[in-house]
């Protein structure tokens, strides 16, 4: 007697392309389908063209470069300050991080990024986890939406809105911040910010536990997400993956705790790891980010120098007239100040000749700089190596085999955002 | 042009892994004219390394890295748009950022700030919308300042 053993895939996309496999001859001529530029779930003017076979993808051909805007080339040309402004641009869902990483990103060409007083750099991480639970926020609102969900980006940019909230107090602007400057940050903590934010993280931990309660163990997300467009830590590592595409394969690579900058070290977190490097933990990595995200900002505001309102006068800036604008006062009635703030002014800081690559753990991965200078105010060539960009090359490499639907449970795991792919 | 067999010891024999990003300099008015500087990293013993090579003007061709890192592609494929080196090997050169069939190198210093005008028909312009009046509209070299300024205007005004 023989016995029949059923042996069940999990995976949609494997089942309908062993589906396919009994079908070979009455398949019939592959079709080409164009989506976007200008598609919902391509988030912003991403555009792939799809060949299809029936419903199953055979081949993916991402074409970028919609909202390229030249900022390198852009970069070359002005001062190094005046370029604050374009960072914001960039991963335009999280500014403030993009800040950091820029200032941090020059101070190491100026070698001072080891003298930044420590309020400064305990505001630094303030501001880089704020962006980073903004962006996981709409990273994951998105992605549920994608896939059907609709509450939880309802849900999602309530919390949203009090992040903005908080950056407006901050810099006066609630998207593009441009709150960093080289040397320091533009202005200290405004009063009463500090309890404005410890509010806000209680209620964002409410948020992100509703979150999850809608979402972790639903049936039907998880078998949308689920055992879908694995990535393997060779693939992840050769394809150059970074952030929590990278950790959501299971490999433990955080810059933060890799190469600490600013005052990481003093802080404590830990980093989520994925075990299969599937949508559904990418996700899973995502939603704990955020949760330590709140952990490391508690400490923040708890231990920043000078206390929530800087009652000791704890400098915020580097003590450097060629390198930081002098307070307005002394301008008007101090001649070495005048000068600094002239020359700062026209022909901004002035750098040394030199190249530094400098690599930031954004939320949607390693924002990097790699600027050569020449001397002068000016960077001779500034290349900046944005996550995005490089998270987008494995599509080609994980589309082939998945279902036309499941393209945009993919690209929401995937978490991209347009304006720093294409720059 | 050793680069690929520099980078293949570096990934198998000394642990660099992980292909940061390949960025590419222009010494405009220098010879060499390019330098293409590889980012490597080891995931495992926490080393960076930087590698640069110098290719002339009138070669602008270097062995791909693709063999070695796939990320390179994309990397590889940005350069050749954005400054007109080519990557001998590549499986896919094509423009990535530019669109296909534009004549420039954008990123070269000789090409100006302001760009240039390609043979291209205007796709990406169209013209200016009839203005139809709203809450915040100026009439730009009105005669006055009434006409200048942003007010409430219907289309008669």
């Amino acid at each position: 007697m023989t016995e029949v053993q059923e042996m069940k895939i999990r995976d949609a996309a494997a089942q309908a392309a062993q589906a396919a496999e009994g079908l070979q001859d009455v398949q019939g001529e592959k079709m080409v389908l164009n989506m976007g530029p200008s598609h919902p779930a391509t988030h912003g003017v991403l555009r792939i063209v799809l060949e299809l076979d029936g419903e199953i993808i055979t081949k993916a051909d991402p074409d970028v470069g919609y909202l390229h805007r030249g900022d390198e080339k852009i970069a070359e040309n002005m001062t190094y300050t005046q370029f604050i402004p374009y960072t914001d641009r960039l991963d335009y869902l999280a500014p403030l991080a993009n800040n950091v990483a820029y200032a941090l990103a020059v101070e190491k060409l100026l070698g001072i990024e080891k003298d930044l007083p420590p309020r400064c750099q305990y505001i630094r991480v303030i501001c880089a986890e704020l962006a980073r639970i903004s962006s996981h926020l709409l990273g994951v609102g998105a992605f549920a939406m994608d896939v059907g969900a609709m509450t939880v980006f309802l849900y999602i940019f309530t919390e949203r809105e009090k992040i903005y909230n908080l950056a407006e107090s901050l810099s006066g602007a609630r998207f593009t911040t441009s709150y960093t400057r080289i040397g320091g940050v533009m202005r200290d903590l405004p009063p009463g910010w500090a309890e404005q934010c410890r509010k806000f993280l209680k209620e964002v931990v409410v948020t992100i536990d509703e979150v999850e309660t809608l979402l972790t163990r639903n049936r039907i997300w998880v078998d949308r997400v689920r055992d879908l467009a694995v990535i393997s830590k060779e693939d992840a590592i050769d394809y150059g993956l970074s952030g929590p595409n990278l950790r959501g394969s299971g490999i433990e690579w955080d810059l933060r705790k890799a190469q600490p900058y600013l005052c990481y070290q003093d802080l404590e977190f830990d980093l989520p790891i994925g075990s299969v490097g599937d949508c559904y933990d990418r996700y899973l990595v995502r939603m704990e980010e955020m949760r330590q995200s709140v952990r490391i900002l508690h400490q923040c505001l708890d231990k920043i120098p000078g206390g929530a309102d800087n009652k000791t006068n704890e400098p915020i800036n580097v003590p450097d007239g060629k390198i930081v604008l002098p307070t307005k006062p002394s301008v008007m009635t101090k001649m070495e100040e005048l000068i600094h703030q002239f020359m700062l002014v026209t022909e901004g800081v002035n750098c040394p000749p030199g190249e530094i690559y400098f690599g930031h753990e954004n939320p949607k991965g390693e924002l990097g700089f790699y600027i050569h200078s020449r001397g002068g105010g000016t960077p001779y060539r500034m290349k900046i190596r944005a996550p995005s960009f490089v998270n987008l090359s494995i599509l080609p490499k994980i589309f082939p085999g998945c279902l036309i639907s499941d393209t945009v449970a993919i690209l929401g795991s995937l978490d991209f955002v347009m304006g720093e792919c294409d720059r | 042009m050793r680069i690929v067999e520099v980078c293949e010891f570096a990934k198998k024999e000394l642990g660099f892994d992980y292909l940061v990003d390949i960025s590419s300099v222009d010494n405009y008015g220098e010879d060499p004219r390019w330098t293409m500087i590889y980012h490597l990293r080891g995931l495992v013993n926490h080393c960076e390394l930087r590698l640069k090579t110098d290719v002339s003007e009138e070669k602008s061709e270097l062995p791909t890295v693709t063999t070695v890192w796939k990320t390179a592609n994309w990397h590889e494929r940005e350069i050749y748009d954005m400054m007109g080196v080519r990557f001998r090997g590549h499986p896919d050169l094509r423009r990535i950022l530019m669109w296909e069939g534009y004549p420039y190198f954008p990123l070269r210093k000789d090409f100006p700030l302001a760009g240039k005008p390609s043979e291209l028909p205007g796709v990406a312009f169209t013209k200016p919308a009839p203005l139809e009046g709203g809450p915040f509209v100026s009439v730009p070299g009105g005669k006055d300042a009434i006409e200048r300024e942003p007010r409430v205007r219907t289309p008669e005004d």
